[in-house]
């Protein structure tokens, strides 16, 4: 089993037809078990009393955003490199859902912001790299769309994703360096002096795990509508040939 | 390449209004701010660098349209491509171009603006420096983003959402040099970090937009 | 049912309400194109006697 397998159109609609339904159920269950049970059964932080339930749903939301553009960086190289055409396909189905994703973290930070600093928005170094990031992904769909050719699109879109990697970690720089900012630093990190504590940690984990799958679900099935596109834009045009 | 470079801003100038597009807005903005945001001068002079970098960015952005349009659309992007310079050297140059006809009168002109938006004194050489370093990174980029979109019927807008957010640390580190001037503050840091920029993408990003051309003319 | 969210239960539920409807959204959008593009491709290959895959 390598992803060289599911260059294959053929070969990736039938494992991924396998695998749907299972990604589908885990998703289901990780997230309604996390975010319920971060939801009703977790104590309020001292500080910040209930306000603490939003870490399910921005934590992940945010790891997710940054994750689904590596994965479309990945997927690009790979189109670039081996003209995998699956990749370039599930890199263009990843692009909305990293947009939601970014949209979400936005949203819940700024509901969480509002009591916590007494700001909807601040221009602090982490929530202007995500609008930063939220537009670079706006152009990237809107580049898969602008263009005509899907080979040309996956191009295009391609090197349109490794130049704004590297012009976003730059961005990041530049904005650390600009404000220093309100936002706490990482939440979860392999030192546990700084980790939040137990309570909250195992019910976040759970969440984590369900955007996890939530992103994989929604790519595969993205792919597969992407993949069958392809296939109705091949017979019309040798409906037209004929 | 020099003949290729003469060629283009030939054409930038007697075309007309690229040349004075930019230069036109850019002198709109600094005389429409003062008038939305009231004459204090203390106010004015708190936010002349930002104003002033914003307003070099987007009159940057209005011209970059015609970057290969033109050439493109009466075949003449296809001759440069078979040339026989590199295609990463026909896009440098074009980036050349259009930072002479746009950066350069920017930047000069830029002093004489940052009068009517009362900038301190201390941060006029700054505002110099920085746009001088920073605006050709302007046009570098702004080049990539037309030639992603050169082959587009109605890429103006795609362009721009596509550009601005790959200005944001140009923008950041060209606006806080200018800050610290007027402040009197030490700007290496960030005159430091403009001009790395400034050559990194001189650099690198012609590959990527000789690439993208090459893709869009295949 | 709600536990006590005190003071903060109104952000506490917008920001729950607006991911779970930004969540939604993306799944039905993602579905709905979906069937569409099946219901397409089913079309197309039927016409042209086609049903491999």
């Amino acid at each position: 089993m390598s992803i060289w397998e599911y260059a294959n159109p053929k070969k990736f609609m039938e494992t991924s037809a396998i695998a749907l339904p299972w990604a589908a159920a885990a998703t289901a269950a990780c997230l309604v078990a996390g975010l319920v049970w971060g939801f009703f059964f977790t104590p309020d932080d001292y500080k910040q009393g209930s306000t603490v339930k939003i870490i399910y749903l921005h934590v992940p939301a945010a790891l997710m955003a940054i994750n689904a553009w590596l994965m479309m960086l990945a997927a690009s190289l790979i189109w670039l490199v081996r003209r995998h055409h699956v990749s370039a396909l599930a890199a263009k189905a990843a692009g909305p859902v990293g947009l939601t994703f970014t949209l979400i973290a936005l949203v819940t930070g700024a509901v969480w912001g509002q009591p916590m600093w007494g700001t909807w928005w601040a221009w602090d170094p982490r929530l202007t790299s995500f609008l930063i990031l939220a537009l670079f992904y706006l152009g990237y769909i809107a580049l898969w769309q602008a263009v005509e050719n899907p080979d040309t699109a996956a191009d295009l879109t391609s090197v349109l994703c490794i130049v704004g990697s590297v012009f976003a970690v730059l961005s990041r720089y530049a904005v650390n360096f600009w404000n220093q900012g309100l936002h706490q630093g990482a939440t979860l990190s392999l030192d546990k002096e700084e980790n939040i504590s137990d309570v909250f940690y195992f019910p976040l984990l759970l969440c984590i795990g369900g955007f996890v799958l939530m992103f994989l679900t929604l790519v595969l099935l993205r792919t597969r509508t992407e993949i069958r596109v392809r296939r109705v834009q091949a017979l019309l045009a040798r409906e037209r040939m004929a | 390449m020099i003949a290729l470079l003469i060629r283009d801003l030939r054409l930038a100038l007697r075309a007309g209004g690229g040349f004075g597009l930019g230069l036109a807005f850019f002198l709109l903005v600094a005389v429409l701010v003062p008038l939305g945001v009231g004459p204090e001068s203390a106010t004015l002079a708190k936010i002349a660098p930002g104003i002033l970098w914003v307003g070099a960015l987007l009159a940057c952005l209005l011209s970059l349209d015609r970057i290969f349009a033109l050439d493109y659309e009466d075949g003449s992007l296809d001759l440069l491509a078979t040339a026989p310079i590199p295609l990463e050297g026909v896009v440098a140059v074009k980036a050349a171009a259009h930072w002479i006809v746009t950066g350069l009168p920017l930047t000069l002109i830029s002093p004489l603006l940052a009068l009517l938006l009362n900038l301190p004194p201390a941060g006029y050489g700054w505002l110099l420096a920085s746009l001088a370093l920073g605006t050709p990174a302007l046009s570098v980029i702004g080049t990539f983003g037309a030639a992603l979109t050169v082959g587009l019927k109605r890429g103006g807008l795609l362009l721009s959402l596509l550009v601005l957010p790959l200005y944001v640390p140009t923008l950041v580190f060209g606006a806080e040099a200018v800050r610290r001037g007027a402040e009197g503050m030490s700007v290496a840091t960030p005159l430091l970090l403009l001009a790395g920029i400034t050559a990194g993408v001189a650099a690198l990003l012609p590959f990527a937009s000789a690439a993208a051309v090459r893709i869009n003319l295949r | 049912m709600l536990p006590d969210l005190g003071k903060y239960a109104l952000p506490v539920l917008t920001a729950y309400g607006a991911s779970l409807g930004l969540i939604l959204a993306i799944v039905l959008l993602t579905l709905w194109r979906g069937t569409r593009v099946r219901r397409l491709l089913r079309d197309v290959e039927q016409r042209q006697g086609r049903t491999d895959v």
